[in-house]
């Protein structure tokens, strides 16, 4: 009896413990956070322990060493005789550049087939409609070989390219354009279009304090696209066209001069965007039908005309439901740029997670930065957009 | 409210009349739903529309702000003939208030901001003067408290109350209601009745469906009774109440006030 009395409060204190809702979820945050942190631990002991045991140690020494090996589009100063920290560089850049103009590009024709998507016009919607569903059910991995496939096999040689007005040619080793020389007189126009950046973010606010105080409307679209786009375009004609431009020519077999896009970045930017920019399509058209027709009725009732329903009630609830899954196709985009290495574009895979490593031997190093650098990648984009959600979420709320 | 009583003789002249709908005819598709409408509303004065649900009640107030097309006849809003002209439609709408079922209320707006909106975008109203605004008839609606709360926030009637205020914040001359009680809770009905019979003694002109049988017969001068797409019967709301003159209109009668 009085065991049973004297064991009571020490009992209470545990159960109590384990029975309130907020200290219950901290110790099983702790332990879980123990058990993974113990698994890791035992993980990465053993792989550099058995690592050493045939003789390899952990060590980034392998970067500094040259590569040896050639990489067919960089935007850097590179050849076999750089280091493989070089070679790297290279690949993230290449990641990054078909990353960018991917999402760029999914963007606007996600947005383009949403809108088509919700089209009155039977035929502009069912057309939609088959390309969004036959791109999504088909790998993008096919999608990739196949665009590729179609630019080498099916253009000529250089010796028979595809001439564009003697100033662009279309081969199977690549598109030559013409390379843009600037003029002293180009940083003129520069200089205005990033003056009419600012004009236009410091013309916004004005015009909206301007409308605050005496209800005036300024045409801030039209105005700020003058700022932005006309005045510059304008400049640059009045300048004389302070730009050369280098013409390819063809010199033995291949071009010289003027700039060249391989047919590996065309092959992956282009499929790597229209497969995206069908899920892209399909969120935009989602986001923008959850918004019930009662809300277009009800402003149109207020008097409010088509583009500012569009533009004060529509697009901003509609924005809201479709940023979070936007974000997660611009991950998977960027993600997806590493099947590169089937059509041997040189991206961070093909680079330090391929050529590099099999030269080196160096997995447990190569395969870590790699991992490192999506995530790291991955981290911005999704911090990019959860800034920019929470910001139109404080403008319009 | 006596003033309204010599509304439903006043004389054929155009300028008394804040609608005119003659020989109007809509189609959705083959299905003709509104039949050779004729009805005219002088100004100020009060109309309740009631009928069988699917009788065209909601399609008929409508086309009013051309929510809803018309194809035959034609619809006369305040002089301002509705045709496809959308500067004739913008106009119309900016002089004409509506009240939905639902409320239709913009969730990413606070209530005051609700309130605001068109006085800004459309009217072009100073910001600072139309919050002015927008608060004077939020207080009208008797939820100024609630000026920065979201709409998910409000209880159905007091949501409907705003939709009310945000209407009358364009100053309309002319407001038309869908069934704006039918949605709300029963507890929460007549709060919004207030609201409507209060504004109905300003002298705006008023055309509300509604089967709120009280409603009808304190502020209506016309009870206007819809079967099928027709205007089957229209009298004074005593008239119309006690001495039904077509079986239609006394099966109907019969149905709600069983109910
Ligand atoms: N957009 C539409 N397309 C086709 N038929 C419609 C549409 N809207 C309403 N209807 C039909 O028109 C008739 C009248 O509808 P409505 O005016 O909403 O009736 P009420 O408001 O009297 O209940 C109903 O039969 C309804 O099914
Ligand atoms: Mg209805």
């Amino acid at each position: 009896m009085s065991e049973a009395i004297a064991s009571q409060p020490q009992r209470n204190i545990i159960s109590r413990l384990w029975n309130d809702k907020e200290t219950r979820s901290v110790i099983i945050q702790i332990i879980a956070f123990a058990a993974i942190f113990a698994f890791f631990f035992f993980m990465v002991r053993n792989a550099i322990s058995n690592l050493e045991s045939i003789g390899k140690d952990i060590s980034l020494d392998f970067l500094s060493q040259p590569s040896s090996y050639d990489i067919s589009q960089s935007l850097i100063e590179y050849s076999s005789r750089s280091t493989h920290f070089r070679a790297m560089i290279v690949g993230i850049l290449n990641t990054l550049l078909v990353a960018v103009f991917g999402v760029i590009l999914a963007t606007l024709v996600g947005f383009l087939l949403g809108v088509l998507r919700l089209s009155k016009n039977w035929l502009t919607n069912r057309l939609a409609y088959v390309y969004i569903e036959y791109v999504r059910n088909v790998p993008v991995l096919l999608h990739i070989l196949l665009l590729h496939g179609i630019i080498v096999h099916s253009l000529p040689l250089p010796k028979n390219a595809l001439n564009l007005g003697d100033a662009a040619f279309l081969t199977n080793r690549g598109f030559f354009i013409p390379s843009p020389n600037f003029e002293p007189l180009f940083w003129v126009v520069t200089g205005l279009f990033a003056a009419g950046i600012i004009f236009s973010i410091w013309f916004s606010r004005y015009a909206h304090k301007v409308q605050d105080a005496t209800g005036r409307h300024y045409p801030v679209f039209w105005i700020n696209l003058g700022a932005i786009i006309v005045v510059p375009v304008l400049a640059y004609f009045i300048l004389g066209s302070p730009i050369t431009w280098e013409i390819p020519e063809l010199a033995g077999f291949n071009f010289k001069g003027g700039m060249v896009v391989r047919p590996e970045f065309v092959a992956l930017w282009i499929a790597l965007s229209f497969y995206t920019a069908a899920f892209i399509g399909e969120i935009v058209r989602s986001g923008i039908s959850a918004i019930s027709w009662g809300q277009t009725e009800a402003a149109a009732a207020l008097g409010l005309s088509r583009g500012r329903i569009l533009n004060l009630v529509i697009i901003p609830q509609a924005l809201r439901i479709i940023i979070p899954p936007l974000t997660s196709q611009y991950l998977n985009l960027t993600k997806n740029s590493s099947l590169a290495i089937a059509i041997g574009y040189m991206d961070i895979v093909a680079t330090i997670g391929g050529v590099t490593l099999n030269q080196t031997g160096r997995e447990m190093e190569s395969m870590t930065i790699v991992l490192l650098l999506y995530l790291t990648f991955s981290l911005l984009i999704s911090s990019f957009m959860n800034w920019y959600n929470k910001r139109i979420k404080l403008v319009e709320r | 409210m006596t003033e309204n009583a010599q509304s439903t003789q006043a004389t054929a002249s155009g300028d008394n009349y804040a609608v005119i709908i003659r020989d109007m005819h809509k189609w959705y598709g083959e299905f003709h739903v509104l039949k050779n409408i004729n009805l005219n509303v002088t100004k100020g004065e009060k109309i309740v529309v009631c009928g069988p649900s699917g009788s065209g009640k909601s399609t008929m107030i409508r086309c009013i702000n051309a929510l809803e097309e018309h194809q035959q006849g034609d619809i006369i809003v305040d002089g301002t003939e509705l045709t496809n002209d959308l500067k004739n439609i913008d106009a119309v709408r900016s002089e004409v208030g509506m009240v939905f079922q639902h409320f239709n209320l913009f969730p990413h707006l606070t209530v005051l901001e609700n309130c605001t909106l068109a006085p800004i975008w459309v009217r072009k109203t100073p910001r600072a003067e139309a919050e002015t605004l927008g608060m004077e008839y939020l207080e009208r609606v008797k939820i100024p408290d609630q000026a920065n709360k979201f709409p998910g926030q409000l209880s159905g009637g007091q949501q409907q109350r705003v939709a009310i205020a945000r209407s009358l914040c364009m100053r309309p001359r002319i407001m038309l209601f869908d069934e704006p009680t039918s949605a709300l809770d029963p507890e929460m009905i007549k709060e919004v009745l207030d609201v409507m019979i209060e504004l109905a003694s300003e002298g705006i002109t008023m055309l509300c469906v509604t089967h709120e049988m009280g409603f009808a017969k304190t502020v209506a001068d016309r009870v206007i009774f819809m079967d099928g797409g027709e205007i089957i019967e229209e009298n004074n709301p005593d008239e119309f109440f006690d001495n039904p003159q077509h079986d239609r209109t006394k099966l109907f009668l019969s149905q709600i006030l069983e109910h």
